[in-house]
């Protein structure tokens, strides 16, 4: 392939030189072979572990499957009995519920503390690794166990409740802020987005700033003409990837209140995880996997829909250095 | 002028610093009960009176049969094995997608990143009998294997901080008669070092943290990771010893935490260079 474009080069009238050669830049790129070795891994394992599960999965959606029998096919008997399961509909409502009140929260202490950071002070580096670290650490079993044991009836946040005179209370074993102590602990790791949203904030040009306060624009004003759209990239990439990881939330809601009490932290992932591995329903959890597959479908469409009316895309900025 | 930006700085150092005493109390709070006894624990004062050094010792030879040595040592041998795969196998597919140009090439990207909103529940059942098919059950290859196609998110990663490298030095190498592998391997691959080292971190947090692969993977104690044996270590006695349990927690985190102050500066720079714009 290269060998042909190189002498074709060579031999090229001089008046022509100019295009040929930009031509064969272009063509020296292209490398069929060389492309797939490079990204054979990838695709691959997409292959195989990825899109042949996601087929056989569909399949068996459609039968009754306990892994120890081969499946038997049963029609639209898992969708029929999931369209009656109670437990389903509650571990969709606990999972909405949770997803619309951590995603915005995590979000907005990002921003705002991204927002007070983005400036030339000392000890930046300090706060900013400190703000980090629950992110750091905040996905691991360990502070599932800590976050099990602050909350608890003995726990550091009773004592507090009780110095400031507020009874205390089983936070965890008490349905209606069970779920809450989760959604502190998702908001806690605010860290990794803030990161994120600092580094957006970097690229803002400082002369849109400068040419608003010539203008006698408030800070208000210039924060929501300005670093409001020149984020709105990134607040929809932080935006989709927080829901999607949060419809998927497991080892806080297995760990901290193991689905209680009376199933009000059943997320959906943990409902799926006993069906399928508690009670060997294989079937019926690979029809629950594609439900979950489905809503965040929508729930990432609908994001890409409603971002036409709010993200702003800077042309110039296509090709960024 | 300058008077007022100061001002404005000391208030924001006074709200950042109460902020982060705030976020970093149950830290604080995690490091003073890991050294208290039980009934301490429950007591509203930060540190303790006495100092049970003990929790450590003991709780680390808490179960039976295994002490945490093992258990670190599993976990230790499974995440380096899956971090190098990743950062290798990543690096090698985002040069392709980066830098080569061959047919359906925007069709497997858009896919990539598609793949990147797929709920592992998916995949997880299907990926479950196969992998019991292949009587890899409670081996380590089940959560090894996987991580030799790179991962969606951190080829995507290494693929917009390539794309900031700029091209002629390619060019310059392609003139002189190097191949793809070694266009990669001497003057792409260096220059990324500090999105690779992103990926090192978070390959490495995310699977020292991983519970549940693990959890459905494995079934005998030998072979636990440090998260299930935690678990165990809840579920193993009636009355949690808390003090033990908070201490060898923290240990716990320990390795993501120095892994990431030794990698800090280049982690930084490989997300703000790499922007994650979407």
């Amino acid at each position: 392939m290269n060998a042909q474009t190189i002498p074709a080069a060579d031999k090229a009238p001089p008046g022509k030189n100019m295009k040929t050669v930009a031509k064969t830049w272009k063509g020296r790129w292209n490398a069929p072979l060389a492309g797939y070795l490079f990204i054979a891994p990838w695709l691959l394992g997409f292959l195989i572990l990825q899109l042949w599960p996601i087929i056989q999965s569909f399949y068996l959606s459609f039968t009754e499957f306990s892994l120890l029998e081969p499946a038997r096919w049963i029609g639209l008997k898992n969708y029929q009995d999931i369209s009656q399961d109670r437990l389903f509909f509650n571990s969709l409502k606990v999972t909405f519920l949770y997803v619309i009140t951590s995603v915005p929260l995590k979000l907005l202490a990002a921003l705002l503390v991204a927002m007070l950071l983005n400036r030339n002070i000392r000890g930046i580096s300090f706060y900013r690794t400190i703000i980090y670290l629950p992110s750091l650490i905040g996905g691991s079993l360990a502070v599932a166990v800590l976050w099990r044991n602050i909350f608890g009836l003995n726990g550091f946040i009773n004592q507090l409740a009780i110095m400031v005179g507020i009874a205390p209370k089983n936070w965890i074993g008490t349905p209606s802020t069970a779920l809450g102590t989760l959604v502190l602990l998702t908001a806690w790791q605010f860290g990794s987005s803030m990161i994120i949203f600092l580094a957006g904030l970097k690229q803002v040009p400082g002369e849109l700033y400068e040419a608003a306060s010539v203008d006698g624009a408030t800070p208000f004003r210039k924060f929501v003409r300005i670093t409001l759209p020149m984020l709105s990239p990134v607040i929809l990439f932080n935006l989709i990837m927080g829901i999607i990881n949060a419809f998927q939330m497991f080892t806080s809601a297995f760990v901290v209140t193991n689905g209680g009490p009376v199933n009000s932290t059943e997320m959906f992932a943990l409902f799926l995880y006993n069906k399928a591995f508690g009670s060997l329903q294989m079937g019926y959890a690979s029809a629950l996997a594609w439900i979950l597959l489905v809503i965040i479908g929508i729930a990432t469409a609908i994001n890409f829909i409603a971002s036409k009316y709010w993200v702003f895309y800077e042309t110039e900025t296509e090709g960024r250095k | 002028m300058t008077g007022v930006l100061k001002k404005q700085n000391w208030l924001v150092h006074i709200l950042m610093i109460v902020f982060c005493f705030v976020m970093f109390y149950p830290v604080l709070w995690w490091i003073g009960a890991s050294f208290k006894s039980t009934a301490e624990i429950s007591l509203p004062s930060l540190f303790p009176k006495v100092w049970l050094w003990q929790n450590y010792t003991e709780g680390w030879n808490a179960l039976p049969k295994y002490t945490f040595t093992r258990f670190f040592m599993n976990s230790l041998k499974l995440n380096v094995a899956t971090t190098v795969l990743h950062v290798i196998s990543a690096s090698l597919v985002a040069f392709g997608f980066a830098r080569l140009t061959f047919p359906l090439k925007g069709l497997w990207f858009s896919i990539l990143m598609m793949t990147l909103m797929l709920p592992g529940q998916v995949t997880l059942i299907p990926q479950y009998t196969m992998f019991h098919s292949f009587d890899w059950i409670n081996t380590y290859l089940p959560l090894i294997v996987p991580s030799a196609m790179g991962g969606a998110f951190f080829i995507f990663l290494i693929v917009q901080f390539i794309r900031g490298i700029p091209r002629e030095l390619d060019e310059s190498a392609k003139i002189d008669g190097c191949t793809w592998f070694g266009i990669y391997l001497r003057i792409v691959m260096p220059l990324t070092l500090p999105a690779l080292i992103t990926v090192m971190i978070f390959s490495f947090i995310w699977g020292w943290d991983d519970y549940f692969g693990p959890l459905i993977y494995l079934n005998t104690v030998d072979k636990y990771t440090v998260p299930l044996a935690l678990r165990m270590f809840i579920d193993s006695q009636s009355a949690v010893p808390w003090g033990q349990l908070l201490a060898v927690s923290l240990l716990s985190v320990l390795p993501p935490v120095v892994i990431f102050f030794l990698a800090q500066k280049h982690f930084v720079e490989g997300i703000a260079t790499s922007g994650l714009k979407g």
